[in-house]
């Protein structure tokens, strides 16, 4: 397919702007760039049509199942996208005095409310952009702490399980702490014993999600919270896996201090392909003051304004946060309520069971026991078996019209697929997952080569594999041909072309 | 698995030449190649690095991962080799020419191995 | 109560059983009794349709007052967004897609990033450029940390970018125990003097702003000789409707572009989401976070992208990658994509020389009535008044916001950070002239 630079001529242009009604003034010919930019030259006809084309060779929620665990894909509603739509909300100043704009300053107070009441916590900012983002956030209200009680050059280590997702070191990282990885035990959580060995003055903090990133919900985890504290530090909580705890259990209720919520994964917003998502941080009562930028206040003449914490650290980006994000989110909320937050988790975690009972006799778990929101396979086994390995498992499923799992992840179990399907999908579709996992874990013994050179970009194999049982013909119809098949990796890295030349 | 009898080698699988002169030839054997796969991107010390024995001092990059790479000796690095930024790929086809950095005023060593104790450390950890 | 759950309570139950459970509660039985919520209900008002849900909302947005035209810049711009724009960016397909780390299936999402990314590099005149980040102000404190290392370790800042900017820089800075020193800014600009003085062995590099946060265009060729003299970096941030228009952070010799991409197609939205865009000279290229598509082919020669250059990121480095981010903001990225095609180098200008042009005009207006610009240098489509006092400054504001104008930003004792974009008609111009009798 053609790039929009490849498409157009000299010239051609979209009818945007009209003539300019004042004297024109033009920059002192110095401070003026010496070639025009090189930027498509197309009319509205051929934006259109690029675009749509380019719209077909993407896979949403939109088009089928999403299973990627530890990203929470599921569906998001079609309303939340019309409130956020509306011009009282998109035309708004981030700089307008506050009287002008009490409406967005109700969305985040209202928005906070709610997930005070779901997360046990005090008080939210909702400055950061992304999870990363609120790790990075959740992690300096750490150290702003740390620094206010004269410990900041003694506390420097924070502690990190082996299971814990990149962006967890990465952001502790950042805030300047040394990490520290922590081993899990054969049950797939926290080794209490090897995280006793490892605290200490110097502790600063721990980072945690709960379910863990094997979708386990960790039995000790009062205990471990104990120990973080008993030490002299503070946990933090990595939001991600909510989706199974709403109205199920509170991460402050857990032993929590600060946490971060990913609204694009728990409270449905669109993933965008890879964005805009919001990533708000709540911590308890004492530690709300040391929060970045400011949270809506009711002041004495009964209106909101944003005022900061008398402690801030700062500001982790320049206005108020991914607003209209947040607009989809508190949209999702109110629609759901307290009864339907529930029944979200409730089935998040039971579909979650139900495709790990019924694929078990061929994929068992990793961890054997009843999961959370999602449940991890290790295909390891099937590797020295046939020698196809999660990635060529993954591309398989692509042809049966399923985005594939999580791959690799976490690293401490082998050859990993990493399975979440939500609670927004309809039993058939389940089943039918199921039904497709089983005919390419069957496939695998019979036909590696086949699997080792999935995606297929044309469909002659769709005539060569037969099926036995029922339902042979539906699936046909069903069948996906991609437009490329597996890229050249090592090439991209190694001769990066990142732009297009002309 | 390729192993010349007239280098040393570290637990890590590094190289090690002797190059006669003060100077000590660093680079990664054929089983740590082959462990790491294609690989697309190094990044050596500067020259005038101190270097630690046992110690990270580079780092290697396949499209999937990013690894260390070890210091087998303690000094100073005296020259890196800059043919490796634009082909990394020379490490996997001849691993014991594609020296990565050559280190002088060494003052330590760590423990080295000749080749057959080498050969039995990557048996054992090929189990 | 609102639900997406598609099954009916009949069905969730008989999956339960087919799963093994008898119940909820023995769903979950494996929580610890001490947190488990059991039948307490969260403490959340109950559910409600999507008629009702529609109502309140719409409820709340009232609340907002909705300007007629927008005198108010300082970092957030209302340009006009082309109708094709938002009719793309609503493609399900691109809205609710994930991160494009399958690439045989999301060709469409990579090469539109692919476009953006050339599209920065043009318009920016750098060699290269990521996927987007969260805003500019993290951007640019992005763009700092890049250029730290084992021997230089102390940033520098210009006085005269935008304060938010600085605030999310030395926020930045507390994370990573480096320091970051101001430079002062004399007659609205970057002090040349001071910098030279600041600048020394351990400095790794400075951060200016052009057009500045009072709408002057930066000595940028002068502070960027001082800085690669003292052998440290220039990390720039600018206005991407301005280059249209104005000389490139290349052409100055920049080593970052960083900049707030907000202009490009998206709406004030009371400040997000919005778009950061990083980019780079080719050796810096390694040092830019986040996700970066390249050019490659599959094995039957077709042309392919692939997000590369993977072994940068977090999820491979852990705590030894450059940046933390993940998720960026995909989206907008294609809004300003979308945006670019839309306008087209013609169109770009156009908007940068109507801005700039009806800057001036009102500029000019506001002078006759009494309201001196502060400094008295080129400017792009903002710039700083003062009026005769702060009584007459918060009452010339007060009338405009009665006749539907949300008037510049007042700052300081009785100045006003004007800015207006090619949205405003002569009219509207002449009007809040006559209100600043």
């Amino acid at each position: 397919m053609k790039l929009i630079y490849e498409k157009g001529a000299p010239g051609r242009h979209a009818s945007i702007l009209g003539k300019c009604d004042v004297p024109e003034v033009m920059p002192p010919v110095d401070d003026m760039r010496k070639e025009k930019p090189l930027l498509p030259e197309v009319s509205e006809t051929e934006i259109s049509r690029h675009y749509q084309a380019l719209s077909k060779r993407a896979y949403g929620v939109c088009d089928g199942l999403y299973p990627l665990g530890s990203c929470t894909m599921k569906y998001n509603p079609s309303v939340d996208e019309d409130i956020a739509a509306l011009p009282e909300f998109t035309s708004v100043h981030p700089l307008a005095p506050d009287e002008t704009v009490q409406g967005s300053l109700t969305v985040l107070s209202e928005m906070e409310k709610v997930l005070m009441a779901i997360t046990g916590f005090a008080g939210f900012t909702f400055e950061p952009a992304a999870g990363a983002h609120g790790e990075f956030t959740g992690l300096l209200t750490i150290k702003a702490y740390h620094r206010a009680n004269g410990d900041l050059t003694t506390r420097t280590k924070i502690i990190v399980p082996d299971s814990a997702h990149g962006t967890n070191p990465a952001s502790a990282a950042m805030a300047g702490f040394e990490v520290i990885n922590t081993p899990s035990d054969d049950k797939g959580c926290i080794d209490l014993d090897a995280l006793r060995a490892v605290v200490g003055p110097d502790t600063a903090g721990l980072m945690l999600t709960n379910p863990n990133t094997v979708g386990l919900f960790d039995p000790n985890i009062v205990e471990v919270t104990k120990i973080i504290h008993e030490a002299g530090g503070l946990c933090y909580y990595d939001g991600a896996n909510l989706n199974a705890a709403m109205g199920i259990a509170r991460p402050a209720d857990m032993g929590f201090d600060v946490m971060h919520l990913n609204l694009h994964k728990t409270f449905a917003t669109p993933h965008g392909g890879g964005g805009p998502g919001s990533g708000p941080v709540g911590c308890r009562e004492d530690l709300v003051k040391f929060l970045p930028g400011s949270r809506p206040v009711k002041g004495s003449d009964g209106m909101l304004h944003m005022e900061a914490g008398s402690d801030s650290y700062g500001r982790m980006r320049a206005f108020n946060g991914n607003f209209l994000v947040i607009v989809k989110a508190l949209t999702y909320v109110k629609m759901l309520g307290r009864d339907g937050l529930l029944e979200a988790s409730r089935n998040a975690v039971l579909n979650a069971n139900y495709m790990r009972v019924k694929l078990s006799d061929i994929l068992p778990a990793a961890y054997d026991v009843t999961c959370m929101h999602e449940f991890v396979v290790s295909l390891d086994d099937l590797k020295k078996s046939t020698g196809v390995s999660a990635l060529d498992f993954a591309k398989a499923m692509q042809e049966y019209g399923i985005h594939p799992p999580t791959m690799y992840f976490p690293m401490i179990v082998h050859e990993a697929l990493m399975i979440e399907p939500t609670e927004t999908e309809p039993k058939e579709t389940l089943d039918e997952a199921i039904h497709a996992i089983r005919e390419i874990y069957e496939r695998s013994y019979h036909e590696s080569e086949w699997m080792h050179g999935c995606p297929h970009t044309d469909s002659d194999w769709l005539h060569e594999y037969v099926p036995e049982d029922t339902g042979a013909a539906d699936r046909l119809e069903k069948a996906v041909t991609t437009v490329i098949g597996r890229p050249d990796e090592v090439t991209a890295a190694r001769h990066p072309k990142l732009t297009y030349q002309g | 698995m390729n192993t010349p009898e007239n280098l040393k080698y570290s637990k890590t699988h590094e190289w090690v030449k002797d190059m006669g002169d003060g100077k000590f030839e660093i680079g990664l054997t054929d089983y740590a190649q082959s462990e790491l796969s294609d690989l697309v991107f190094v990044n050596l010390p500067e020259i005038g690095d101190d270097v630690t024995a046992d110690e990270v001092c580079a780092d290697v990059e396949s499209v999937k991962a990013a690894s260390d790479v070890y210091s087998p000796v303690t000094g100073k690095v005296a020259e890196v080799n800059e043919e490796l930024i634009d082909a990394p790929q020379s490490i996997n086809s001849d691993p014991y020419s594609a020296w990565l950095f050559r280190a002088e005023d060494v003052t330590d060593t760590e423990e080295l191995m000749d080749a057959a104790a080498y050969n039995e450390l990557v048996a054992k950890e090929k189990q | 109560m609102g639900s997406f759950v598609p099954g009916t309570k009949a069905e969730q139950e008989s999956m339960l059983r087919e799963a093994g459970y008898k119940n909820w509660d023995d769903l979950f039985s494996g929580i610890p009794k001490d947190v488990y919520l059991a039948d307490k209900p969260l403490d959340i008002p109950e559910g409600k349709s999507e008629l009702e849900v529609t109502a309140e909302m719409k409820e709340i947005a009232d609340r907002n007052v909705r300007f007629r035209y927008i005198l108010r810049g300082a970092g957030a711009y209302d340009h006009y967004i082309p109708s094709i724009v938002g009719r793309v960016v609503r493609k399900e397909s691109f809205l609710t897609a994930y991160t494009p780390y399958q690439a045989e299936i999301s060709q469409g999402i990579l090469q539109s990033i692919f476009e953006y990314q050339s599209e920065i590099a043009a318009l920016t005149g750098m060699d290269v450029s990521n996927a987007s980040a969260y805003d500019g102000a993290s951007a640019a404190a992005e763009g700092v940390m890049m250029c730290l290392d084992r021997k230089r370790t102390k940033i520098l800042v210009s006085d005269s970018i935008a304060p938010e900017t600085m605030d999310v820089v030395k926020t930045y800075c507390f994370g990573r125990n480096v320091s970051c020193t101001v430079v002062p800014s004399k007659e609205g600009v970057t002090d040349l003097d001071a910098l030279k003085e600041m600048a020394g062995d351990d400095t790794a590099c400075l951060l200016i702003q052009s057009p500045n946060y009072f709408g002057i265009i930066e000595p940028a060729a002068e502070a960027a000789d001082l800085i690669h003299g003292a052998g440290a970096k220039l990390v720039m941030s600018v206005n991407p409707i301005s280059l249209g228009l104005l000389k490139t952070p290349a052409e100055y010799g920049a080593d970052v572009a960083v900049g707030e991409g907000q202009s490009l197609g998206m709406p004030l939205a009371w400040g997000g989401p919005y778009l950061g865009f990083m980019a780079a000279t080719k050796e810096m290229m390694r040092k830019l976070p986040g996700r970066i598509v390249g050019e490659t082919t599959d094995s039957e020669g077709r042309r392919a992208y692939v997000l590369t250059l993977q072994a940068r990121e977090q999820h491979i480095r852990r705590e030894k990658a450059g940046s933390n981010i993940c998720s960026n903001e995909a989206l907008c990225a294609l809004t300003a994509s979308v945006y670019l095609a839309a306008m087209g180098p013609e169109g770009l200008k156009l908007a940068a020389l109507q801005s700039t042009s009806k800057a001036h005009y009102l500029q000019k207006v506001l002078e006759s009535k009494g309201l001196d610009l502060v400094y008295d240098r080129p400017f792009f489509d903002e710039f700083l008044t003062s009026s005769e006092s702060r009584e007459s400054r918060d009452k010339l504001l007060s009338a405009l916001e009665k006749i539907g104008v949300l008037g510049g930003l007042p700052c300081g004792e009785r100045e006003i950070l004007w800015c207006v974009t090619e949205k405003v008609p002569k009219e509207v111009l002449d009007m809040v002239g006559r209100e600043a009798r």
